[in-house]
């Protein structure tokens, strides 16, 4: 059994060590140096006659549409597990709680079917502007796929905050508004925030919502209507194409993956370090 | 009101002040109100998007759902296009997910909760590994497509190619020969490059059937044979085969190439952090006293988990198996990475056979720009959906029924 338990170590090794000689190879070869992956800005690798490597309008989309998704989930998921939390009979909880986790668990390729065929034939009809595959879509969608990440794991952080604390407001005379804005929420911060990374680490690294409705133009833009493609698009596309197993666009797969593993990487490891140094403990 | 002013009589003294606290007290009661509405809308509409959500793609896929759709292999025409070898590849990675993850988490669990060793450096140890399976469960899926992608598939290209693989099992290579009265013979041979076989007088062949014969071999523009049966074995000199397989259910080979196999063992690198945190967690529920009281008796710790620990924590630990397994069916990524979307029209046979599963099936479908496939699309993610439901269900009701609290 301790041979299970290594088993775990030697999969994050192997993940490292792949990524790592890969991508080692990708930067071994000629069209390629380390410069211009983080020094340039076009990210060209498989169409006309001069490939470029920049990582930056890859990771643009990214951050684009994480944080679309975070401005959507961040907000309502709060303000859900606050009324969950504070203000929801036991009834309603028995309705929602169970609704939100069939929402977590309906298959991201889904939530790609729903952003591409529902959401932007809306925002089209909203505004001209919006292209076929855009950000915004593919933003919204995502945020809807991690709000019950963050409403489900901040509900946990503010029940753990102990009743003394919201009788002590009662009896100063406050509302339930002031005992869950003014007390138990900057009491259960640090594990609101810690949800809030995993999260994002979530809306980085999903991939089959923005492969359907994002679309596959790496563009430097925080214009939301236009079409974007991010680190998971663009792998997806590699999966796609008929590209040959050596060349330089191949490996480049693995280093557009390596700079993923390691955004999620710091992403859950500063979630992690928050909800243990900042954690408030209460007798 | 009154109430305050008789608890602060400085207060009333002061009109002015008086007032400014009425205010206050208006002010702070209307944000509670207001607050509460906007909790109660937003909440209520993340819920409404749920069913809307649900509605629509109801609206869309349920015309073209039928019998001949979960029966037929899937088509260039979305009208007669099926879900048939997607339901059926999912079946197959969902058996050996289970096979492969189930074990090596829940073995993985019991090692970490029940066998926790006393000397510092090796609790130092474990405390790396559990934070290690912590981080494992964020690396995001399509991460551990690639990571399959070069450890089974190609398996680091150290033993050959998938096409050329360097250990193959349950395989046989022929060379089809078709004569002039179209009659088909095969000619068994031992390397799928070896060279392709030249028609001798003589040499032994044998039927699609299997039945063996002698081959009889005549010049290029010799007059073919009246007689039938020497018609059925009869070659040209200049006739050239071409070379076919025929796999056993058993068949396998290394590196495991593209195939059902390598899917499965992928998706199991992505559930396997879930399946041991939620095997934990149930481990851990399970009161010390029940422990003590065995150990007490005089059992040894392997008895304790195999008599005591693991019987009470089985539901909870079959609860989260179900919920992790379910997260693996609905799981695309990973899987494009190891398959990409090539047109499947047959269920897998053997293990490294090609496939496709239900969520890579329904991708396909939903890039398409035609409004019809979109509808079919529609369709697989009902059925889709109907199986993650009752999985859920059944991890729900395990739950219900089984758990009951043990201090």
């Amino acid at each position: 059994m301790a041979g299970s338990a290594l088993f775990s170590i030697l999969v994050t090794l192997a993940i490292v060590l792949i990524l790592g000689i890969e991508t080692a190879h990708f930067f071994g070869q000629d069209e390629v140096s380390l410069g211009e992956f983080f020094g340039q800005v076009k990210w060209n690798p498989l169409l006309g006659a001069e490939k470029h490597f920049g990582i930056w309008p890859l990771v643009c989309g990214t951050f684009l549409v994480a944080g679309i998704a975070l401005i959507v989930a961040v907000p309502m998921g709060l303000v859900t597990a606050i009324y969950l939390s504070e203000y929801a009979g036991s009834r309603v909880r028995a309705v929602v709680k169970p609704a939100l986790e069939i929402l977590a668990g309906i298959p991201t390729v889904v939530y790609g079917f729903f952003a591409l065929v529902l959401l932007t034939p809306g925002l089209k009809m909203l505004h001209e502007g919006f292209g076929s595959y855009n950000a915004l879509a593919a933003g919204i969608a995502v945020g809807i796929l991690i709000l019950p990440i963050v409403s489900s794991l901040s509900e946990d952080a503010l029940r753990a905050v102990p009743s003394s604390l919201r009788e002590g407001v009662y009896g100063l005379g406050g509302t339930k508004f002031d005992a869950a804005v003014k007390v138990v929420f900057p009491a259960a911060l640090s594990g609101i925030i810690s949800s809030v990374l995993l999260a994002a680490a979530r809306a980085v690294g999903e991939t089959m919502i923005v492969a359907l409705a994002a679309g596959s133009t790496p563009r430097l833009t925080l214009d939301v209507r236009e079409e974007i493609q991010t680190m998971t698009g663009f792998m997806v596309q590699m999966a796609l194409g008929d590209v040959s197993n050596f060349g330089v666009e191949y490996f480049s797969m693995y280093a557009v993956a390596a700079t993923l593993f390691v955004i999620t990487f710091i992403l859950t490891i500063l979630g992690a370090v928050i909800r243990k140094r900042f954690r408030e403990t209460y007798e | 009101m009154t109430t305050i002013a008789q608890k602060a009589p400085d207060v009333i003294s002061d009109p002015g002040r008086m007032q400014a606290v009425r205010r206050s007290v208006a002010g702070r009661h209307r944000t509670e109100r207001w607050f509460r509405r906007i909790c109660f809308g937003i909440t209520a509409f993340a819920v409404l998007l749920l069913v809307l959500f649900l509605a629509a793609i109801l609206y869309n896929g349920i015309g073209t759902l039928s019998q001949h759709f979960l029966t037929a292999p899937p088509g260039p025409d979305p009208s007669q296009a099926g879900f048939y070898p997607a339901i059926w590849g999912t079946v197959w990675l969902l058996v050996l997910v289970a096979v492969f993850t189930l074990p090596l988490g829940i073995a993985t669990a019991i090692f970490l909760e029940e066998f926790r060793p006393r000397r510092q450096l090796l609790r130092r140890a474990l405390a790396f590994v559990q934070a290690n399976i912590t981080n494992l469960a964020g690396v995001p899926s399509v991460v551990y497509g690639i990571v399959g992608l070069t450890a089974f598939v190609s398996m680091f290209q150290l033993f050959g190619s998938p096409n050329s693989p360097a250990f193959e099992m349950g395989i046989q290579y022929y060379d089809q020969f078709y004569n002039q009265a179209g009659v088909v013979m095969l000619v068994p041979v031992n390397r799928p490059d070896a060279p392709y076989t030249d028609p001798e007088q003589g040499m032994t062949a044998m039927t699609p059937e299997g039945e063996g014969l002698k081959v009889h071999v005549i010049d290029a523009d010799a007059p073919w044979p009246e007689d039938e049966t020497l018609s059925a074995r009869t070659l040209r000199e200049n006739d050239m085969a071409g070379r076919i397989d025929r796999r056993q259910w058993y068949y396998f080979r290394i590196p495991f190439g593209r195939g059902v196999l390598a899917g499965a063992l992928t998706l199991m690198l992505v559930i396997l952090p879930i399946v041991i945190i939620s095997a934990q967690e149930s481990l851990r529920a399970v009161p010390d006293s029940l422990r003590e009281a065995a150990l007490g008796l005089g059992a040894t710790r392997w008895q304790v988990v195999r008599r005591v620990t693991l019987p009470s924590a089985l539901p909870g630990i079959m609860t989260g198996a179900i919920l992790a397994i379910s997260r693996a069916i609905g799981e695309a990524a990973p899987l494009l990475m190891i398959a990409g979307i090539v047109f499947i029209s047959n269920p897998p046979g053997h293990l490294m056979d090609d496939f496709t599963a239900m969520p890579l099936q329904i991708f396909n479908w939903a890039q398409r720009p035609q409004a019809s496939f979109h509808e079919i699309a529609a369709s697989g993610i009902i059925v889709l959906l109907a199986v993650l439901l009752t999985f859920n269900a059944a991890a729900v009701l395990i739950r219900q029924k089984f758990q009951k609290p043990l201090s």
